[in-house]
């Protein structure tokens, strides 16, 4: 009888999470199988449930592989942008949060405190000043204004910091006795140790730069700067005379994610969920 | 002279490398950055919202942007905002933790599954997450959302089209896209439970769903609190959520939100002044709520640990 009840409680509970997991993949399952639609079809009928099974062809993707010069430069746009901000963002945040955790100097605690308030300013407050900032300092429209506010992360330093204050002390002695610099300490000695760190803060920065939309949208003016997101909206009219892109592009935007996320799971959790580690 | 100068960059080099200057220039291009790109705009976003900004002549006007921003425009967007903050917080607080206890429990099987399928939706970006929403509840019958409701007996919804569906669509994008982050989470949180606690409970006869509100719950107050704080603070900088369905202009501003106002009156109109002082008006906003709501949930007593 208890036997009985724990199966069917369990069976429910599966049920349930088939259920759940069905309605959660299916917005990128609809994509997927719409991508093999004719875009006229798609446009006049939205993803439905009549799916002419036989009417299906590559035509989307052939004419994004062929006929869309642009998109193929929105993404390079994006890949490029996104692995500067991962670097460049991993080497400054890192080093900070590293100074911050092994070093004892004054200020320290007060400059925890800057990365603390950072972390609770919604950025869109410093949106407009910073907007007419980078148009005084002609930004507007160029990688690196796209880039810039993005690349000494609070989030990125509070995670580092955290993750410094494990690390061995005693290995750093050991390395200035041997005549090491304090610079050749951090990079050659304590930069490897963190190095489970720095996957998951690449995961968070470049999952952050590849979908950010807000900032560069207002930043890039002309056509061959768009980034995939602000590009692809720039597809998402009522008129829809341009799903076939927008639709490929879309599949071809968020596979390589999915694909990675798939290989690396763990990293991707403890990226996403960084904010909520404990001091 | 050689000699001098090698003597002189040892020196430098001794100075670069002593332990009281490294750790400041380790952290000099975060104070740089905090300086250019936090400090600066904030205090320049007070100056902003006093002022009228026109190409190459800015003028001090008092506090006539406030007077502006009280306009029903505003009160719609601050309206749609708050509905926004409130059910996106029911939702994505409470139904994470009943997923997680779930999952968690050993009647779960596949569970790596279920939850790598939850998380994936966090990984698609706002567009391409808003084009297939916009597909999906598309205002034709033949659009999968219309098809469910007419197989089911009702009638089709024009969805971007009304007040109450135009809200569904924001919080149903919301709610979908991080559903899985919180569940993960939660679930971090469960880990640290002491399964003692458990098994005392099931000695004492305690029924599941008594576990759950005596064992589970109190357990994970700190990071349910932290969840509600998040949750809210994103609710209020609302934007894209809107954008994908109607860009800056929905009919009857019905899926306006106060940052999409910030951004069409600001960046569109180019009223740069107006737009700070909306910013400065989201920001008090954001800061009183979130004030409230860490008081309510008793984030301020100490040793509450």
């Amino acid at each position: 009888m208890e036997k009985q009840r724990s199966f069917f409680k369990k069976l429910f509970i599966n049920i349930l999470f088939v259920i759940i997991s069905f309605l959660a993949l299916l917005p990128i399952i609809s994509l997927l199988v719409s991508s093999f639609r004719p875009s006229s079809e798609l446009m006049r009928q939205g993803i439905s449930l009549d799916i002419n099974w036989a009417g299906m062809n590559l035509d989307n993707y052939e004419f994004i592989f062929t006929q869309a010069p642009e998109y193929w430069q929105w993404y390079m746009n994006s890949l490029i942008i996104t692995g500067l901000t991962i670097v460049l963002s991993l080497f400054f945040s890192s080093m900070v949060g590293y100074a911050l955790a092994v070093y004892d100097f004054k200020g320290r605690n007060v400059i925890f405190l800057m990365v603390i308030m950072i972390l609770m300013i919604p950025f869109e407050i410093l949106m407009l000043p910073l907007y007419q900032l980078f148009i005084d300092l002609n930004l507007i429209d160029t990688y690196f204004g796209i880039m810039l506010p993005l690349i000494v992360a609070p989030i990125a330093v509070f995670f580092f910091r955290q993750y410094a204050l494990g690390l061995p002390t005693e290995l750093m002695d050991a390395a200035r006795i041997d005549g090491s610099t304090e610079y050749g300490i951090f990079f050659k000695i304590m930069m490897p140790l963190m190095l489970p760190s720095f996957a998951a803060m690449a995961i968070l920065q470049g999952l952050s730069s590849w979908n950010n939309f807000l900032w560069p949208l207002l930043i890039i003016r002309s056509n061959d700067m768009f980034t995939l997101p602000v590009g692809l909206a720039s597809l998402l009219t009522p008129y829809g005379n341009n799903y076939d892109i927008l639709i490929s592009g879309s599949v071809i935007t968020i596979l390589p994610i999915i694909l990675l996320f798939i290989a690396f799971q763990k990293y991707f959790v403890s990226g996403l969920t960084v904010g909520g580690v404990k001091g | 002279m050689a000699n001098q100068s090698n003597a002189q960059n040892n020196r430098v080099m001794k100075f670069l490398n002593s332990k009281k200057v490294v750790p400041y220039i380790l952290v000099s291009p975060f104070i740089v950055t905090f300086i250019v790109l936090t400090l600066y705009p904030a205090i320049q976003a007070f100056i902003m919202s006093f002022q009228r900004i026109l190409p190459g002549q800015t003028e001090f006007i008092g506090l006539s942007n406030y007077r502006r921003v009280l306009s029903p425009t505003f009160y719609t967007a601050f309206q749609n905002t708050t509905i926004y903050v409130i059910l996106t917080t029911l939702i994505l607080v409470t139904v994470p933790i009943l997923l997680a206890a779930l999952l968690n429990s050993k009647a779960t099987k596949y569970s790596t599954f279920y939850r790598a399928s939850l998380f994936i939706p966090s990984l698609a970006s706002i567009i391409v997450a808003g084009t297939v929403f916009r597909l999906i509840f598309g205002e034709t019958d033949t659009a999968l959302a219309n098809q469910v409701i007419t197989w089911f007996g009702g009638e089709p919804i024009q969805w971007q089209y009304q007040s109450w569906s135009a809200m569904f669509l924001m919080v149903i994008l919301s709610s979908w896209r991080w559903m899985g982050v919180n569940v993960m989470y939660y679930l971090a949180a469960l880990q640290n439970v002491p399964p003692e606690l458990y098994e005392s409970a099931d000695i004492d006869g305690a029924s599941t769903v008594q576990k759950f509100f005596y064992v589970t719950i109190p357990h994970l107050k700190p990071i349910i609190t932290f969840v509600t704080t998040i949750t809210i603070i994103n609710g209020f900088r609302m934007f894209e959520e809107s954008y994908v369905f109607w860009e800056a202009n929905s009919p009857g501003n019905i899926g306006l939100s106060m940052v999409g106002y910030m951004y069409d009156q600001g960046v569109q109109r180019n009223d740069m002044g107006f737009g700070a002082a909306i910013g400065v008006i989201v920001l008090i906003i954001i800061f009183i709520v979130s004030i409230i709501q860490l008081k309510f949930t008793g984030a301020f007593k100490r040793g509450d640990e």
